[in-house]
């Protein structure tokens, strides 16, 4: 892989990133509100204080002048200052970023466990009765709601069984390998709703490109040449089929974020995803910018990793 | 097949059921609340003893209304999008299919949360709580998810403007316009109407989880993720209240999804084996 495609996809994430900055700007400027609207409104404080407020804090500014000063604060780490919790916005995030991050993680891991080898079982067996039995599986589990599986597995295992721990707790009292198993108890729901519909949908994509890649002749030769179906499917197929199944992965991960907020929120998890809707509850600006931004740089970042494997694994792209 | 009965016969309860099933949806009796599935309430009571049925049919107009609607504003912002981009070539297309892919990496949850936090306060006002949250909770589920619909319609507009009918369309004097509407849209509208399918469950599990998340619709609209909302907490002692409306947003989310599926397989010329 040439160290020049590297640089071409940095060079494309960049505008991406100033795209999506301008995207969550504008939602910003546009918003209705002031908020300096209170300040107005408060008889005792003399309006010329409040105009020279608003002129210190760049309110009057014309729109690009205070995108670019926003823009600079963001990219300097100065998020600002949660109302709610008392504390700098980027300390709250980075407390609550690596919880997600696992979450999401073991999420994506689980995904791939369960999604590669149904979908290349099905895809080698198109039509078979383990491929319909697996589709409609598929079917059931990208249809499920995150939000309704969670309480579908909190019902069943920590009503009904009481097997697992309703909520996630983060001070746990226990130590050493009482400590790990405690963690791994309250993370196994979180991880298996995410990850199963992930998952779901994996083995769709893993399918159809198994489906198409086994048909090429380059399989047929394989087989001619004496190479037992085992080996033609791992090293033959599987291997080709995989590459497309990387981009889809990446492309997937704005929807990840989006049902770790979900599974988050139901299982109390605190991570970013729950910081989020607690500050949305709470009226907390500047947090729900800083997550909003943050989620949307990760997205860009693992694109952006995607890319980079994708020509990594498939040499054919590098030097276009 | 199953699953088109099925669904029509979801929307059929939706449309006329309260019709027939003439419990009112906020009719509060604390003597039977959290009640499970009776004869006088089918589907169970919630915790202020509102009856269930009730609710979920009125409730489900909306979700459904939001989900049709908001796959529409996706759909005509996507074919216009499309359209635009596969009849200019060079610097538009490209910029265009850029802001696409820039959309396509924007997560959306986030996004929806952020814009309907920011907006609603404002619209509500305008235009009253329900046609409010209404009108953001369509505008932004639509104007998130045109990029697909936009990809689709300009890889058909490339492939079909090169083919002879529409140079003779051409030669005839149609202008670039009548092209497009008359001649390729119509011959581009299978896959369009396979991704609208789709739309449509992705926008009803959107609004769910808006509303599940307690930022969508009020109490007193009770879409099925607002009710799913309002009856985790009573997961306990009164499951039946979660599973009625969970069955329901998944029996739909799952008979669209599978329509869907055996669209793709009717329209798609180059279907497998």
């Amino acid at each position: 892989m040439s160290r020049q495609y590297v640089i071409r996809r940095l060079l494309i994430a960049v505008p991406s990133l100033f795209g999506i900055s301008i995207i969550l700007f504008s939602v910003l400027a546009l918003a209705p509100g002031d908020p300096f609207s209170e300040i107005a409104a408060n008889p005792a404080i003399p309006p010329e204080v409040a105009a020279s407020l608003r002129a210190k804090f760049g309110l009057d500014d014309p729109v690009y002048l205070r995108y670019l000063h926003w823009l600079a604060a963001m990219i300097h780490g100065d998020w600002g200052f949660s109302f709610a919790s008392r504390i700098d916005v980027d300390r709250l995030i980075m407390q609550r970023l690596p919880t997600t991050i696992i979450v999401i993680g073991a999420a994506q891991l689980l995904a791939i466990l369960v999604a590669l080898p149904v979908g290349v079982l099905a895809g080698t067996r198109p039509y078979s009765i383990f491929d319909q039995i697996a589709n409609t599986l598929a079917f059931v589990g990208f249809s499920l709601p995150t939000f309704f599986t969670g309480l579908l597995l909190i019902l069943l295992f920590s009503v009904k069984l009481d097997w697992l721990p309703i909520v996630y707790s983060t001070d746990l009292s226990s130590t050493g390998w009482q400590w790990l198993w405690d963690e791994v108890k309250q993370s196994i729901m979180p991880v298996l709703v995410l990850g199963l519909f992930q998952g779901a949908s994996l083995v769709r994509y893993v399918r159809s490109a198994v489906l198409d890649v086994v048909r090429l002749d380059y399989i047929t030769t394989a087989r001619s040449k004496g190479i037992g179906e085992r080996a033609v499917i791992s090293r033959h197929v599987v291997r080709t089929a995989l590459i497309p199944v990387v981009t889809l992965v990446a492309l997937q991960m704005p929807a990840v974020f989006g049902g770790a907020i979900v599974t988050e929120q139901i299982f109390r998890v605190p991570g970013i995803g729950s910081l989020l809707i607690s500050a949305m509850l709470s009226n907390d600006t500047p947090v729900i910018m800083a997550v909003t931004f943050v989620l949307s740089c990760l997205v860009v970042l693992f694109n952006l990793i995607a890319d980079i494997l994708y020509g990594w694994l498939d040499p054919r792209i590098s030097y276009r | 097949m199953a699953s088109a009965v099925i669904l029509l016969l979801i929307v059929l309860a939706v449309l006329i059921g309260p019709y027939v099933w003439r419990v009112p949806i906020n009719e509060i009796d604390f003597a039977s609340k959290l009640d499970g599935p009776s004869w006088t309430h089918p589907l169970g009571t919630d915790d202020l003893g509102q009856d269930i049925l009730a609710r979920l049919l009125y409730g489900g107009r909306i979700s459904l209304a939001v989900g049709l609607c908001a796959m529409l504003v996706a759909a005509i912002v996507g074919v216009m999008v499309g359209a635009i981009a596969g009849m200019s070539r060079g610097g538009i297309d490209a910029a265009l299919m850029w802001l696409a892919d820039l959309f396509l990496s924007l997560p959306q949850l986030p996004l929806l949360l952020l814009i309907s936090y920011l907006f609603r306060d404002a619209l509500t006002k305008l235009i009253g709580t329900q046609g409010g949250i209404f009108l953001i909770v369509v505008l932004v589920i639509g104007g998130l998810r045109w990029m697909q619909v936009a990809r689709l319609v300009r890889a058909q507009i490339l492939s079909i403007r090169e083919k002879e009918f529409i140079e003779a369309a051409r030669a005839l004097g149609a202008s670039s316009i009548r092209q497009v509407v008359r001649h390729i849209l119509p011959n581009a509208l299978g896959p369009v109407i396979v991704a609208g399918t789709i739309d449509v469950a992705n926008a009803i599990i959107a609004e769910s989880t808006l509303s599940f998340l307690g930022l969508g619709f009020p109490p007193d609209i009770p879409t099925w993720g607002r009710v799913l909302f309002d009856a985790k907490d009573t997961i306990d002692i009164a499951p039946h209240w979660a599973i009625f409306a969970g069955s329901a947003i998944f029996l739909t989310v799952l008979t669209i999804n599978f329509i869907g599926d055996g669209l793709r397989d009717a329209l798609d010329p180059r279907r497998v084996l």
